[in-house]
């Protein structure tokens, strides 16, 4: 186990955990959905450098080239790509209408306020 | 945007050559990479740049919203299609050797059909979640 | 590369600033994935990530707007329990095989068959598009169905009724 045979795995479980404190610790939805799509991102580079033959060539049949990296995990990451992007979408959606809903995008804020009204609405 | 006269200009020589770089990215997806979704996707770039410069209200014009939703929903329902075929025809749903006398010939039919299905509900998807996001108006209404 | 910019998006509070460095990202990973072999899906992330995804971002930027606000308390536990997760994972990558190892299971299991059949038996030198739209078509259609939810998501959520009626009702 050498350095360098592992540390495409490193460099993604260390975007993972950034993906990760940015979705946890940070207030703003925007920015955590941001943080959701780093995770997504590092998630891909996670399955596609196994994948990845030295000397190989991109999964492209052509009498040139007798060694192709591994196609499996592209397919697998096309179609999480898009899915990524259909639940940013959604996401950027339910953002827009709690900001209507609520007049803030932060996570604290929209707390305080839903406290407020559960307290009131025990008050009453 | 439509004062910049640059940008304009721009915008008109590029638009065309990003609409034929998405079909290229389509049809040569068998050869090299690209296939629907990158296609699609390139479809909706363009014509996103083309409401940024041009405006809003100009690009609801040249591609209306009905088209948009048309879309979303006739690329899955040519996916669909192709599958169903392949039912009448005497295979399993999504079997392409049955598209034609010779398997092979079947399956490129199949996958040219395929992927446009793909290629088209993509591209309406996002040119329709981009119209929903720039029509809004910051208190909720629309324009 | 990507690590200095994935902290810098963590540590900014200006989000303009975060959408365009999450731009960026997105560049930086299609890069690596063309290094990586990957270049249907580099093209893809590039399109999807540094295209589509800012463009929305900065929709919903406009329509949000805002800074974002220093956080209340310390953040020391989410960033413990970040650090005690890549610490675990790390530890368990020990266990995988080394980088561009060719008996790594990854390469032994289904792939070869892909690999030497699928020009033949479908026709189309790219083997991505073949696995894709062929042998794993079903997946595929699947995905569709996904983006399409999606689009009728955003649809049902942002739309907006034109009743010229005055009832308070915001949906």
């Amino acid at each position: 186990m050498t350095f360098l045979g592992h540390f495409s795995y490193w460099i993604t479980m260390f975007l993972l955990a950034a993906g990760l404190y940015i979705v946890i610790a940070r207030g703003h939805l925007v920015k955590k959905l941001i943080g959701l799509s780093i995770f997504q991102t590092s998630v891909y580079l996670l399955y596609i450098a196994p994948g990845k033959l030295i000397g190989g060539t991109a999964p492209i049949v052509d009498d040139r080239y007798t060694v192709y990296s591994n196609p499996l995990p592209h397919v697998l990451i096309l179609t999480a790509i898009v899915v990524g992007i259909a639940t940013l979408a959604l996401g950027l959606a339910l953002v827009v209408r709690i900001r209507e809903a609520y007049g803030t995008a932060e996570e604290d804020e929209i707390l305080d306020r839903d406290e407020a009204a559960a307290r009131e609405d025990a008050a009453t | 945007m439509r004062q910049y006269l640059v940008l304009r200009v721009v915008a008109k020589i590029m638009i065309p050559f990003m609409l034929l770089f998405a079909l290229y990215v389509q049809f040569h997806g068998d050869f090299g990479p690209g296939g629907g979704f990158q296609a699609g996707v390139i479809i909706a770039a363009a014509i996103i740049f083309y409401a940024i410069v041009f405006g809003l209200p100009t690009a609801r014009r040249v591609v209306p919203d009905r088209l948009v939703e048309t879309c979303l929903a006739a690329g899955v329902l040519i996916y669909a299609g192709v599958g169903f075929v392949g039912i009448f025809l005497g295979g399993n749903f999504l079997d392409y050797f049955v598209l034609d006398h010779d398997p092979v010939h079947g399956q490129h039919r199949g996958i040219f059909w395929v992927e446009v299905g793909v290629c088209v509900t993509v591209a309406g998807v996002m040119l329709k979640i981009f119209y929903m996001f720039a029509a809004r108006r910051r208190d909720g209404g629309d324009e | 590369m990507m690590a200095v910019v994935a902290v810098v998006i963590a540590l900014q509070g200006n989000l303009f600033a975060v959408v365009i460095l999450g731009s960026v990202y997105s560049f930086l990973m299609a890069t690596a994935l063309v290094a990586l072999d990957a270049v249907d899906v580099a093209m893809t992330e590039a399109a999807v990530g540094a295209g589509i995804s800012t463009v929305l971002l900065l929709g919903a930027l406009y329509l949000v707007r805002g800074e974002e606000q220093k956080a209340r308390s310390r953040p020391w536990i989410p960033l413990v329990v970040s650090v005690a997760m890549a610490g675990t994972l790390v530890f368990g990558t020990f266990g995988l095989r080394e980088f561009s190892d060719p008996t790594a299971p990854i390469h032994t299991h289904v792939a070869p068959r892909y690999i030497n059949d699928a020009a033949r038996e479908t026709g189309v030198p790219n083997i991505v598009t073949a696995v894709l739209a062929s042998y794993r078509g079903y997946d595929t259609l699947g995905e569709t169905t996904v983006v399409f939810t999606a689009g009728a998501g955003v649809i049902a959520l942002l739309r907006r009724r034109r009743r010229p009626e005055a009832d308070g009702d915001r949906r």
